[in-house]
């Protein structure tokens, strides 16, 4: 369903006026959102050319490309470019899977799937700091509960320290990250599949299909473009992680993400140019990612319920 | 033919026990950790076996918890009812009127939503520190704006549109003004869309942690993510563990209820963030 309004077309003095009042309601957010996201992404493009300090923004230089040319020899920017790509292609990847897997289930009819409702909305309300410490509590290396369930399962000989050991922080990391966003990825493929008729399922059955047959030639296909959405959003939000890494390991090379990196030049550095200037590059990407995807796949831009 | 339905029953309700186990047991665990102090609190019991309030009292003495939560709903307030009337006039206008431009707006709107927070950190510094706001309240409540303002448009457009267009028509012909329509005839019908979009807005704001980390300086001001961020003990390899689950059940327990209280409005919220292919 489109949200606006269509019908019969209005004499022009009235579409006219229509207008006018449109943008009139619409100037409040649209000033508002010039002053919180136009402006400052404009001065954080201009700082990123600049040497200006955190300490004093004023007495800045123009550099032209110079922290950009920093940017790309650096070592540690591109270990953090990686450690996104990865986290951000893994930990999706996974809840894409565990989201279908548990909008499957909720989508079928049985007792006790209020239960299993209530239950998969719990890390999805948690804050991130809080999910980032109560899995830091139990992946503790001494008496995080992680390792006593797999000393005593025999899976470990000795505890693991999951998050200061370099082999599996990011492990850890995208663990975290799994249990706290395949809610959202859940509810929005269980949308797509809820809007699919009944009687589609019940037309594979009378031809014989089986339950696998059913789920790879029906319903995969007619929910394809509710998935990709959906990871679509899963992905930009990946590619900008800040919070979840920066509770659970600080802000340790093996971890690091791009907007970790960024704000670390920026604040504890105090290189406001050089923190931008990798800012910006994070900005870049999400914005071509969003871009290709909106032209590639054809979205239609229309707020739906 | 029955034992075979018999076991994919079984097998199915397996997979549901697991599905609830996993995703509940890290914040159970949490409240159980928050019960115990001393070594209770390294023996991993299911249930507390000394059952002890220490934790939570210990958060509000050793720093000013009181005073984050009170800044954490302060900010999250603010940012809602700004949001929510701002918000509420541009969904009218791109909800219900077709104009020129509208389908860029739209672009706009989106990519606001999905913008990287760290993209504007260092210009958002600087004009936090021009509006003399640095380590004030105001600071996050400007923003906090950038992903909320966003969001409630879009979602208020969705279901803005999804109203009657006859509803408006009678209004006109009765002589009402736009303002009029839309706060005697849409406000009311989308008085429980507001609810849902506003506290998914709140539940942003309240969760926010690179701008209140960054914007702010002293312990008063902190909000109450960053606050449990920073809770630390004598040393760096002894953090106080009780203290801090003390910390995430005061700060969950509320979200929690809610959000298992008003579940059908927010799933419909969040699935109203989707676009249409």
């Amino acid at each position: 369903m489109t949200a606006h309004t269509e019908g019969n077309p209005p004499s022009s003095g009235l579409a006219h006026r229509r207008a006018t009042t449109a943008w009139l309601f619409l100037l409040p957010s649209i000033v508002a959102l010039g002053i919180v996201a136009g402006w400052p992404l404009l001065r954080t493009v201009w700082l990123s050319l600049t040497d200006a300090t955190l300490t004093d923004p004023a007495d800045a230089n123009f550099v032209g490309l110079e922290n950009y040319i920093w940017l790309v020899s650096d070592p540690e920017w591109w270990r953090s470019v990686i450690n996104t790509v990865i986290f951000a292609v893994v930990s999706v990847g996974i809840e894409t899977l565990l989201g279908l897997v548990i909008a499957l289930a909720l989508d079928a009819h049985f007792r006790g799937r209020g239960l299993l409702r209530a239950a998969v909305l719990i890390p999805w309300a948690i804050p991130t700091v809080v999910s980032a410490k109560l899995w830091a509590w139990m992946y503790n290396d001494v008496y995080g509960v992680v390792n006593e369930v797999l000393l005593r399962l025999g899976l470990v000989t000795a505890p693991v320290a999951w998050i200061a050991d370099p082999d599996y922080a990011l492990t850890a990391v995208i663990a975290v990250d799994v249990w706290k966003a395949t809610p959202f990825m859940t509810l929005l493929i269980l949308a797509a599949l809820q809007v699919l008729p009944r009687e589609l399922y019940d037309a594979a059955r009378v031809d014989g299909a089986g339950p696998i047959q059913t789920f790879f030639r029906v319903t995969l296909p007619l929910i394809r473009t509710g998935l990709m959405v959906a990871i679509v959003f899963r992905m930009l939000d990946a590619f900008r992680v800040f919070d979840l890494i920066y509770v659970l390991t600080g802000n340790t090379a093996e971890t690091m993400s791009m907007s970790v990196f960024a704000r670390r030049q920026l604040v504890e550095f105090q290189d406001m140019g050089y923190g931008s200037a990798a800012a910006t590059l994070v900005f870049i990407v999400v914005a071509v990612f969003t871009v290709v995807f909106v032209t590639f796949w054809r979205v239609r831009l229309e707020p739906i319920r | 033919m029955t034992m075979r339905r018999a076991l994919a029953r079984a097998g199915f309700y397996v997979l549901v026990a697991g599905i609830v186990l996993y995703t509940v047991f890290p914040f159970y665990w949490g409240i159980v950790s928050s019960f115990e102090t001393g070594s209770a609190l390294f023996d991993a019991d299911l249930l507390p076996s000394n059952p002890t309030l220490d934790n939570y009292v210990a958060v509000f003495e050793g720093q000013p918890f009181g005073r984050n939560l009170l800044n954490s709903v302060v900010v999250a307030a603010a940012v809602v009812a700004i949001s929510l009337t701002l918000g509420l006039g541009a969904a009218y206008a791109l909800g219900r009127i077709t104009f020129r431009g509208r389908s860029f707006l739209l672009l706009v709107v989106l990519s606001a939503s999905m913008f990287p927070q760290v993209a504007i950190l260092a210009g958002m510094f600087e004009l936090v520190q021009w509006l003399g706001l640095y380590n004030d309240l105001g600071a996050l409540i400007l923003s906090y704006l950038v992903f909320t303002l966003p969001f409630t448009v879009w979602v208020l457009t969705a279901f803005m549109g999804e109203l009657p267009k006859e509803l408006e028509e009678a209004a006109i012909m009765d002589g009402a003004s736009p303002l009029a329509t839309i706060v005697f005839v849409f406000l009311p019908l989308l008085a429980p869309a507001m609810a849902a979009t506003g506290l998914l807005a709140f539940i942003a704001a309240w969760n926010e942690f690179l701008f209140a980390l960054t914007f702010t300086l002293s312990d008063e001001m902190r909000t109450v993510p960053v606050a449990i961020a920073l809770m630390s003990g004598a040393s760096q390899y002894e953090l106080p563990w009780g203290r801090i689950m003390a910390a995430s059940v005061i700060v969950t327990a509320p979200l929690v209820a809610l959000v298992l209280v008003f579940q059908r409005r927010i799933v419909a919220g969040l699935t109203a963030g989707a676009i249409k292919g």
